[in-house]
């Protein structure tokens, strides 16, 4: 299985092209990362990839086959605000709903308390609902994750239990990751290739 | 002498648990602090800690269900609600955690130019802006239009241009690339060495050990270790608390083997130590009461077992 994307261009509106004619493949089971100076439009790109934004020219095929529209999108982001991602005024059972119902092994794996289930979201740390916002993206229908600086605002220790927790569970499906993070020893550490943009 | 002193700070928050039933909430206790004239103190530690609220309770801006006790001294003075207001902004500056603190309705450049209060206010912006790579035709844009490190940047210039003698930066480094974050941090150095204070929240222990002076470390609402930088090398062997080592070594550069367990809610604190429950060296004494802060080796410790 081959996400790709070919030719991308984007731009707001009438604003000057963020990018154009960028290319991007990962396959099956590869850690990519991808990195930019600040404001060169990497949220931009994750978010069409992601299906979030149509590009203006190119296409977002996986293995070939343009993505559909409807369903679940194989393709899953998450962002670097949790507290911006989930509806503020749904508790964390129904926040995790969005994604299908999640077998408990997954939430033992990110060490989700299932106390923390029957909370508001505003009663839990940026921490502890990162974790949330990543069971949601790990249905089993995803293929392909996208971490848009999933654990730049946590500490180390949870920035390691996260990953380590993500890494397990896209090594025993074969999912594909793409890594976005100014942090040069993380992206060193967690991936197979990089991918610059410039 | 200590610009800013924090002593025994307690900050509770009246929380309702149902229908009439409030419980109070302990998420900051025991923490005392001293920022010092031209040094740069690192806070570093687990999210959630309590690092942000410090830093809105030196400025005054918690919330109203917040109860605070323990004293806040600025030059020596105690700083009290009608004090912080007349210095916030003019001589303590907050450079906050979210991009959501920029006004959406007022153009980025008019947002520095309105905190500047020296020489002149456009000179200045247009100045720090080049200085953090922030294209000359950004200062006419509206937040929306910013991505997430340029409106960063834009609130580490207010503080940069507002002349403050103490600093507090709340997260300013997230989302940017290294260029910029390390621009940004020889800033702080310069207006560290120009006789301001600095108090660096971060989590990026990295870029922190490059200009600060000492490191705070903290947990579950209060510190467990005050350290000078130099502590923070090789496998962490010259730290005193036990949490520090773990922070140090979950690092990707380090092991990046992280420890497991999570930091106890506020509303379910462990009896004694607060690092107890997931603590490779904890024994029955360690329950039996907060230890306190201990001078120790050049730097402060709160752990009983530390050497």
């Amino acid at each position: 299985m081959q996400l790709e994307a070919r030719n991308i261009s984007f731009r707001y509106g009438n604003g000057p092209y963020l990018f154009r004619g960028v290319n991007v493949t990962v396959e099956q089971g590869e850690i990519v990362g991808l990195t930019a100076p600040s404001g060169r439009g990497k949220t931009t790109l994750c978010r069409i990839l992601a299906g979030f934004e149509k590009p203006l020219e190119g296409s977002v095929t996986i293995d070939g086959i343009p993505v559909s529209s409807k369903g679940f999108h194989p393709v899953q982001l998450v962002l670097q605000h949790p507290e911006k991602a989930v509806n503020p005024r749904w508790k964390m059972e129904k926040v995790l709903s969005e994604g299908g119902k999640p077998d408990s092994e997954l939430l033992s794996l990110l060490g989700i308390e299932k106390e923390w289930l029957t909370r508001w979201p505003n009663e839990l740390s940026g921490g502890e609902l990162q974790r949330f916002c990543v069971v949601r993206a790990l249905n089993t229908n995803t293929r392909f994750l996208i971490a848009d600086e999933m654990t730049t605002m946590l500490d180390a220790i949870t920035q390691a239990q996260i990953w380590h927790a993500v890494l397990e569970v896209a090594k025993a499906r074969g999912m594909g990751i793409i890594i976005v993070s100014h942090e040069e020893m993380l992206i060193q550490r967690l991936c197979d290739r990089v991918i610059e943009l410039k | 002498m200590s610009v800013l002193e924090v002593k025994d700070l307690l900050i509770s928050f009246n929380q309702y648990t149902s229908g009439l039933k409030q419980q109070q909430l302990n998420v900051i206790s025991n923490l005392t602090i001293t920022l010092e004239k031209g040094e740069i103190l690192a806070v570093v530690g687990a999210s959630g800690s309590g690092k942000s609220l410090l830093a809105h309770a030196i400025l005054g801006i918690l919330p109203s269900n917040a109860n605070v006790s323990g004293t806040l001294r600025y030059d020596g003075e105690v700083l009290t609600p009608a004090k912080q207001a007349s210095l916030r902004g003019s001589e303590i500056a907050l450079i906050p955690q979210s991009v959501n603190y920029l006004d959406p309705l007022m153009r980025v450049g008019n947002q520095v130019r309105t905190s500047a209060r020296v020489e002149n206010p456009v000179t200045a912006q247009r100045k720090v802006f080049e200085r953090l790579h922030l294209h000359e035709n950004v200062e006419k844009m509206y937040p929306f239009q910013l991505s997430g490190g340029m409106a960063r940047r834009t609130l580490l210039s207010t503080a940069i241009v507002s002349g403050a003698k103490v600093i507090i930066a709340d997260e300013p480094t997230p989302g940017l690339d290294p260029v910029v974050i390390k621009e940004a941090m020889e800033s702080f150095r310069e207006l560290a060495d120009s006789g301001c204070a600095v108090m660096l929240i971060t989590h990026d222990i990295v870029s922190a050990l490059s200009i600060a002076d000492k490191i705070a470390v903290f947990y579950a609402g209060t510190t467990v270790e005050i350290a000078p930088v130099e502590n923070f090398a090789g496998d962490g062997e010259a730290l005193r608390h036990p949490y520090s080592k773990a922070l140090w070594r979950a690092l990707p550069q380090n092991d990046f083997i992280p420890i497991p367990g999570a930091q106890p809610h506020p509303g379910d604190l462990p009896p004694g130590c607060l690092f107890a429950p997931r603590c490779p060296l904890a024994t029955p004494e360690c329950d039996r009461g907060q230890p306190e802060m201990r001078t120790l080796r050049d730097g402060m410790v709160r752990c009983i077992h530390a050497t």
